[in-house]
């Protein structure tokens, strides 16, 4: 027996990744410009004008789709900025471009109407209402849902809206409240909501003391890692910090999402497309990632068994979890 | 996919062999061969931006000397010299041989390598961080650009070179093309 076959969003930080990307077996890759209208604003990452044309133009060769993340806010007194990245999103011939701000949504709607829009898991609509309201508003066809609901809450929003929506199915967590992280900005003075990079490369410092790791951002030691520990991305949500009588990961543990194993309760909910994360990474991690999920998508759809668990090497505190979907932490 | 265990070290008699080998002429090709990176590869320095200026310990930590490479567009560099005699860097990026090279090949993960404590950097991370999404996307296989090195006789050059590479690497435990990384 088959089963409805779930669209794969691969991520992309370069144009190698985003070959690899298609060549693994993408349905949809999506990156960004090499600027601060991304979230993945790193440096010596993503696309000029000219390497997204032409990348986009070889998923169309290869029957493969394009997403345009600009889903970054736009500063105050830099709109404009905002505003052309959408203009030549649509000039190059994205399919998509995800968006979060209202403001964007509004001019992506009315100057390019025949530009689909997806609402971006940085806006953080988290109900139907939300949701519903950014679809009749702007005509957004889809919603990458924060990663914060479980399967049945998922499956309930699927159950009041019109429009499709996306899960983030592997890659790195986030414990905020999507869209408005605070706390990158305040030891760096960079948000990564508005500049487009939490814990900026650039405010981070390693250092070997004492036989442990130290890392740090902004000047604030956030981790000590003996030598056989894994080390952690230098995240102040993922710190490791004193408080009270409490030693730990006081926000959240640093573990990666993986729920290949809820593939087949996923697309029972209704969910749409499958997301995985880490534009920020390299074309080797995309290509073992992605043909692995593709593997795990096209099983489904024939009614094989989903097998999982098989890139934790790849991840974060090399341990997995399936986050909010099965919400068990206290 | 790969884990610690799978990343060979340099072979420690070669190592202690190349203790005592002469550097000039390392670094003599070496140079030659971050001109010829640029000349082939322009897009690898428009990518790196003004991280280009840094300068980098790229510090093989089984074998007896690294690296320091200053990719600066007018005057690149990619010097051979003794751990002790390294000078002042920005950056610097340690890890076995093997983890290196695999990097530059793109078959490793940059970031895995960094969790499982494989790679080790130091310094300034935002030029570690542009110079590795720089090379990434550049698809470089080490082979071809040494046999680059040879200008006009590259094509004549080329599958000796590719199976004389594929020898040396198969010898010392490390892929020095991309194909043999593939099989590795």
């Amino acid at each position: 027996m088959s089963a409805r076959k779930l669209e794969l969003v691969c991520p992309a930080g370069t144009p190698a990744a985003f070959r690899a990307a298609i060549d693994a077996g993408a349905h949809t890759v999506y990156c960004g410009f090499n600027d601060e209208t991304n979230a993945r604003n790193f440096p010596g990452l993503n696309f000029s004008r000219d390497e997204l044309g032409a990348s986009i133009a070889h998923a169309h060769k290869k029957g493969a789709h394009t997403l345009v993340a600009i889903n970054t806010f736009p500063r105050a007194g830099a709109v404009g900025f905002w505003h052309k990245a959408v203009d030549d999103a649509a000039r190059l011939g994205a399919d998509a471009v995800i968006l979060a701000d209202i403001g964007l949504l509004d001019y992506a709607s009315k100057k390019h109407p025949n530009l689909r829009l997806h609402l971006s898991v940085q806006a953080a609509a988290a109900n139907s209402d939300a949701i519903a309201f950014y679809a009749r508003a702007f005509g957004v066809k889809r919603v990458v849902l924060p990663r914060v609901l479980t399967v049945q809450e998922i499956a309930a929003i699927n159950r009041d809206i019109e429009i499709e929506t996306e899960v983030f199915i592997f890659g790195g967590l986030c414990v905020m409240a999507e869209g408005r992280c605070s706390l990158s900005s305040y030891a760096t003075g960079k948000s990564p909501n508005m500049n487009g990079a939490c814990s900026p490369a650039s405010h981070v410092e390693y250092r070997e003391e004492d036989g442990e790791l130290v890392s740090r951002l902004g000047g604030f030691a956030i981790h000590r890692v003996g030598a056989s520990e894994p080390a952690p991305y230098p995240t102040l949500c993922k710190g490791c910090f004193e408080a009270g009588d409490y030693k730990g990961h006081v926000f959240e543990d640093p573990s990666s999402l993986d729920a290949a194993a809820l593939i087949p309760q996923l697309a029972e909910a209704g969910v749409t497309a499958l997301k995985i994360e880490g534009r920020q990474r390299s074309r080797s991690y995309t290509e073992s990632v992605v043909r692995n999920f593709r593997k795990a998508v096209d099983d489904y759809a024939a009614g094989r068994p989903v097998v999982a668990g098989a890139l934790r090497d790849l991840t974060e505190g090399q341990t997995t979890t399936a986050g909010s979907y099965r919400k068990t932490w206290r | 996919m790969w884990n610690s265990k799978d990343i060979p070290l340099f072979p420690a008699v070669g190592a202690a062999v190349l203790r005592f080998a002469p550097l000039t002429p390392l670094s003599l090709a070496g140079a030659h061969l971050v001109k010829t990176l640029i000349r082939r590869h322009p897009s690898l320095f428009a990518r790196l931006g003004e991280q280009a200026d840094k300068t980098f310990l790229i510090d093989p930590t089984d074998l007896p000397f690294a690296f320091r490479l200053a990719p600066h567009v007018d005057a690149p560099s990619l010097e051979t010299v003794r751990r002790e005699d390294a000078g002042a860097w920005d950056a610097r990026i340690g890890g076995p041989l093997a983890a290196l090279l695999g990097l530059v090949h793109g078959v490793y993960d940059g970031d895995a390598l960094f969790f499982s404590r494989d790679l080790v950097i130091e310094g300034d991370t935002e030029a570690v961080l542009a110079l590795r999404n720089a090379i990434d996307n550049e698809e470089i296989d080490l082979a071809t650009e040494l046999t680059a090195l040879l200008g006009p006789l590259e094509h004549l050059a080329a599958a000796p070179a590719r199976r004389v590479s594929s020898l040396v690497g198969s010898w010392f435990g490390v892929a020095l093309t991309r194909e043999d990384e593939r099989h590795a």
